[in-house]
């Protein structure tokens, strides 16, 4: 590859790395680099100087809180959380969408965090977060802030980080109950982004839906939090009724575009199928109905 | 004792392949290894529209940037009469654009510099402005009334149209079709694919002003008829180029024809004195280089009620891009298109082809394919598949009826081929058994009353392969046969040179086996070197499944030749008559006496030692091999599918392939080729093509969106063999290299087909992408994928 001349630097501290940032209004951090350096490549970005946070320490834990939340560093790769033994009792959607994330030798470089930080419509990361409510820790010269992932995104490869801002680690809250949920994404080959992707956020006591959050990967110009999908199951058991509920209203929060992947009808329509597929698999048994 | 030929690694041996020893150690040696003193570097700005009229290119920032030697435009192209070239089907192309760019990606400047980097930073720097041109993207807008004129470069030409061309007996067909009891229509588009090997094109052009000779390091299929085409285009005299192609990493069909960037690293190396290299990036070479595919089918059958095939025809549309430079025989407009129903016996056949100009990339290559066989195969087996539904007749039971008969051959196909062996029907029925055929019809139907979706589908297909014999197949009017040059080394070693290309099918390790078996000379002690014009014999190179056919039987014929001297040397070391030696594989020995012999080592140091008086002295020859007949390999491959009413998304739950490509020269390489065929004919089935929207912009230029489908994806394949020798070919093979490719995509269409039956719907464009399925589901109509890809800002 033949990326534009820019400068590398790779401190080994955090407080380095945000004055390096801060040093050049054209710098960019690099942490797995399977978005930027693609980018640099087809010199759709150029930036002056690359901030590389690799060498920094203790950013590359993934963990669940005292207080029943769970964290992930800025340096826990795709590839982490994929083979991650523990993970899915804490946290089923991630653990579901990890293994679909672009292709094995992305998910052993790219980072969680750095994908949140790409704001890519397509970004499945995002989905998850949005329908499990997280936030993203941002570290800059005045310390540090919280951003929920809702106002984190700016539009599509847009955030609201500071230039000299760098994520530090995103955070999911605690659950009211227990945690369930799920991800699907329709790709077309390993390493596809997708042509539509749902995730399922469910906090459960007993058989009673007492929160929810559902998130739309690849079906508008950035990720779709389909509040009213998820407003409709919350409050009792899974029924039919609320699922299909749901699924209507996601395909109608969604607004996919029609391209060489499909129609925005159809798009619409693997929207309300996987959000079916998913609730599905958490409607109670019979035996629980009775 | 004769030798056993497995364990010297002679036919039949799956000999591990040589190549492999410094493949798999990195230690290949690809053109973009090689580094010559002071050489520079060479990187081409393409055009970002599809069709605009250049108003102005102004290279001055690029001749700013530090480090930058040499910037190249249409007009300095032009000024040397290289603005133009001509392509391998009689057209022009453009090597730079001058007037106006006709395709997204063509090459409208060049930078060379001291590295890639600066040559990139300088292509960044020039400022072109264009007036865009509405684009044309299919068959039907090209030769509308009021379409814009592509080719206005052209002094005759009015359309865009490029050629009408006809084959087979149009005034029988008709009769065949007024006697039918039914006739039976589809119409379908092969859509565009890219052949993409892993390693792009390129080249280093070495021109040496001291000696007048230019030496080009080039990732070429075919070195000799590049150096032919160098020496016309750039005016230097045969002998004084000299084309190297080192290690090629796959080819495809895509590394045929004439690339504007090695014409270009050519001028540049003449201008500047220096070496040039130029390494097209993946984008590049999805984008201006030589497709696959492309065509519209319009196909009939006319049948009797019992099933008998009556007559067929066929019209195609075929989409060619800006310029016709289709690496083709100059005979056949369409290629080998009317190569299809070669298998089946049908009385008469009539194909009409048109030919447009598009602003798409030129270039229509044989990917993985004999001249469009691909398309005539998938084609024949869309229509033998709908006519048998329409018929109401089983699939297998309505292939029965028609296909050719053991004892039918020599036979002459509708168009006029030459058919001359094959068990057809057996290939069929182990296809049948091991696909579970007789017991699927339950299985599906039970299935669909759970509301699963599955199908089979079958395609039965031989084709020809092998290009020449030469009175038939030329390349620009060079005929087609092939080469072998043969020298056996005193200690009984030796070394062989063919006019083919090996890209990945082995050709080390399978040569040294034809010797091997001929000669009884261990496959170990033989080297193969091909891809240096300067050592290598005259040939055309490897595509289109002709290496075996044409070159192999050369490898075959030299070493028969080395034989019969051998044999003179043989006699003169046993003092006995030469009718009394006989030979058995890697000796020869006295008739009657088997215990008195010499081996083929003994006869090649006499050679050099000690030879008859009279004979010229050492053990070396070559062969020019014209086949006198193409080879006729059979396939059947039969796909079991699952499609999920729900989404679209189908999976392949069996495969089976069953090949006839008469003998077997090394199993495991002759399976690879079957694997990866099938592989490649999965992803044109499932995801892979290249498409364009409304303004001509190309999608499928870079691997997100031109999908290669990984280990993940690819069903497994359970591989079946028959094995009928080819009665012309010295060792009875026929070509295998393709015939997956070419046979496989129709097995996994017809079987999703075969799952949607019960809709009605008699077709849905590849490829077979899950919103597709998912449309004819829900709608019960035919899905066309002819762009422009409908898109949505
Ligand atoms: C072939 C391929 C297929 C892919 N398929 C998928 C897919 O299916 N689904 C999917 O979701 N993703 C996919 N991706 C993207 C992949 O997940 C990336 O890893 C991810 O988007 C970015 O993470 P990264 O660590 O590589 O970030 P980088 O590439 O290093 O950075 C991306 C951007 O985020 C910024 N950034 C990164 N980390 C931080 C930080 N800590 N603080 C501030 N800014 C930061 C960078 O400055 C840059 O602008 C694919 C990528 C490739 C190459």
């Amino acid at each position: 590859m033949f990326p534009s001349r820019f400068r590398y630097e790779a401190p080994s501290s955090l407080s380095e790395a945000v004055a390096l940032l801060a040093s050049h209004d054209d710098s960019k951090v690099l942490a797995g680099g399977q978005s930027l350096i693609p980018m640099m490549k087809l010199r759709f970005a150029s930036p002056a100087l690359l901030v590389d946070i690799n060498n920094i320490p203790d950013l590359d834990q993934h963990d669940a809180q005292p207080d029943g939340g769970y964290r992930i560093g800025a340096l826990v790769r795709h590839a982490d959380l994929e083979k991650s033994t523990t993970l899915g009792e804490h946290q089923p959607t991630i653990a579901a969408a990890a293994s679909l994330i672009a292709d094995p030798i992305v998910r052993t470089r790219g980072t969680f965090v750095g994908s949140l930080c790409h704001a890519d419509p397509q970004g499945d990361w995002a989905s998850c977060m949005v329908a499990l409510g997280g936030s993203i820790v941002a570290h800059g010269p005045n310390g540090r802030r919280t951003i929920p992932v809702d106002d984190f995104v700016a539009g599509p490869f847009q955030t609201v980080l500071a230039s000299d801002e760098i994520a530090v680690e995103a955070v999911i809250p605690a659950a009211n109950g227990s945690r369930k949920g799920g991800y699907l994404k329709l790709e077309r080959r390993v390493g596809d982004f997708a042509t539509a992707g749902v995730a399922v956020a469910l906090e459960m006591s007993g058989s009673t839906v007492t929160n929810a959050g559902i998130g739309l990967t690849g079906v508008g110009s950035s990720t779709i939090n389909a509040r009213e999908a998820a407003a409709a199951i919350v409050g009792s058991p899974l029924g039919d009724d609320a699922i299909n509920s749901a699924a209507e209203a996601a395909a109608a929060a969604s607004s996919p575009r029609s391209d060489h992947r499909g129609s925005a009808d159809y798009k619409r329509h693997v929207v309300a199928t996987f959000v079916r597929r998913l609730l599905a698999q958490h409607q109670p048994t019979e035996a629980e109905v009775a | 004792m004769a030798l056993d030929e497995v364990k010297i690694g002679g036919l039949g041996a799956s000999r591990r392949r040589v190549e492999d020893n410094r493949f798999i150690r990195g230690k290949g040696n690809y053109v973009d290894d090689i580094v010559l003193p002071g050489m520079l570097h060479m990187e081409i700005l393409r055009s970002p529209l599809a069709h605009a009229r250049i108003a102005s290119i102004d290279v001055s920032g690029a001749w700013a940037v530090p480090g930058v030697r040499l910037v190249l435009t249409g007009e300095m192209m032009a000024a040397r009469n290289l603005a133009w070239m001509p392509t391998l089907s009689y057209d022009t192309q453009a090597v730079l654009a001058t007037d106006k760019v006709r395709f997204q990606g063509q090459e409208v400047a060049c930078v060379i510099a001291d590295d890639p980097y600066i040559a990139k930073d300088g292509c960044e720097a020039i400022v072109v402005e264009y007036e865009p041109l509405p684009p044309i993207v299919n068959p039907q807008q090209a030769m509308a009334v009021d379409a814009p004129l592509i080719r206005d470069d052209k002094v005759n030409q009015a359309d865009n149209k490029i050629f009408d061309w006809e084959v087979g007996d149009k005034d029988g067909t008709d009769r065949a079709f007024a006697q039918a009891d039914v006739v039976s229509e589809i119409e379908m588009h092969y859509p565009r694919s890219h052949p993409s090997p892993i390693e792009a094109c390129g080249s280093i052009a070495d021109f040496d002003r001291s000696t007048s000779k230019l030496t080009v390091y080039m990732t070429t299929q075919a070195p000799h008829i590049i150096r032919a085409a160098v020496s016309l285009v750039a005016e230097i005299p045969e002998h004084m180029i000299r084309i190297i192609s080192p290690d090629l990493g796959g080819g495809f069909g895509n590394k045929v024809p004439v690339y504007p960037g090695y014409v270009m690293s050519i001028l540049a190396s003449i201008l500047t004195e220096r070496p040039v290299k130029w390494i097209e990036d993946k984008s590049g070479n999805l984008i201006s280089t030589g497709f696959g595919r492309d065509v519209y089918l319009k196909g009939q059958v006319a049948m009797r009620n019992d099933g008998k095939i009556l007559g067929v025809r066929m019209h195609t549309d075929s989409d060619h891009g800006a310029f016709f430079s289709d690496a083709q025989p100059s005979k056949f407009k369409i290629g080998l298109m009317h190569s299809a129903f070669a298998c089946y016996d049908v009385p008469t056949a009539h194909l009409t082809a048109t030919g447009v100009y598009t602003n798409k990339a030129p270039g229509g290559v044989a990917y993985r394919c004999s001249f469009r066989v691909t398309e005539a195969m998938f084609f024949q087996e869309r229509m033998i598949c709908a006519a048998a539904d329409d018929l109401g007749m089983d699939q297998a039971e309505f292939r029965r009826v028609n296909l050719v008969r053991d004892d039918d051959f020599p036979k002459r196909t509708p168009f006029g081929f030459l058919t001359d062996s094959g068990q057809y029907e057996k290939c069929l029925d182990i296809g049948l058994e091991a696909i579970g055929y007789a017991d699927f019809k339950q299985e599906q139907e039970e299935a669909r009353k759970r509301g699963r979706l599955l199908g089979i589908g079958i395609s039965t297909m031989t084709e020809p392969l092998g290009a020449g014999n030469s009175r038939e197949y030329d390349i620009l009017g060079i005929k087609m046969f092939d080469s072998a040059e043969l020298r056996i080394h005193m200690t009984g070693k030796a070394i062989l040179r063919t006019g083919a290309k090996t890209q990945g099918q082995g050709h080390e390790t399978t040569w040294a086996q034809i010797v091997a078996h001929e000669l009884g000379i261990p496959a170990d002690d033989i080297v193969v070197e091909e891809g240096d014009t300067d050592t290598a014999p005259f040939g055309m190179g490897t595509y289109a499944s002709r290496s075996t056919p044409v070159a192999g039987a050369a490898v075959a014929m030299v070493s028969r030749k080395i034989r019969a001297k051998a044999r003179k040397i043989a006699a003169h070391l046993l003092e006995a008559s030469e009718e009394d030696v006989e030979w058995e594989l890697g000796r020869f020995y006295v008739r009657g006496a088997q215990d008195r012999g010499v081996s083929i080592q003994e006869c090649a140091m006499a050679a050099y030692s000690n030879v008859p008086d009279g004979m010229e002295p050492g053990l070396e020859n070559n062969a020019y091999y014209d086949p006198p007949n193409l080879t006729w390999p059979f396939a059947c491959y039969i796909a079991k599918v699952e499609v999920d009413p729900e989404t679209g998304v189908w999976d392949v739950l069996h495969m089976v392939a069953v090949d006839d490509c008469g003998v077997r020269i090394n199993p495991m390489i002759v399976e690879g080729q079957i694997m990866g065929g099938l592989t490649e004919a999965y992803a044109m089935a499932n995801m892979q093509f290249i498409t364009f929207d409304e303004d001509g912009n190309c999608i499928g230029s870079n691997y997100m969106d031109y999908l290669l489908p990984t280990a993940w994806e690819t069903p497994g394949f359970e591989l079946h063999e028959v094995v009928t020798p080819c009665p012309h070919h010295p060792i009875g093979a026929k070509g295998i290299g393709e015939c997956a490719t070419v046979g496989g995509p129709a097995a996994f269409v017809n079987a999703v087909m075969d799952a949607l039956k019960h809709t009605g719907v008699r077709n849905i464009d590849m490829p077979l992408l899950p919103d597709r399925v998912h449309d004819a589901l829900t709608t019960g109509n035919d899905v066309s994928g002819m762009p422009p890809v409908k898109t949505e800002a």
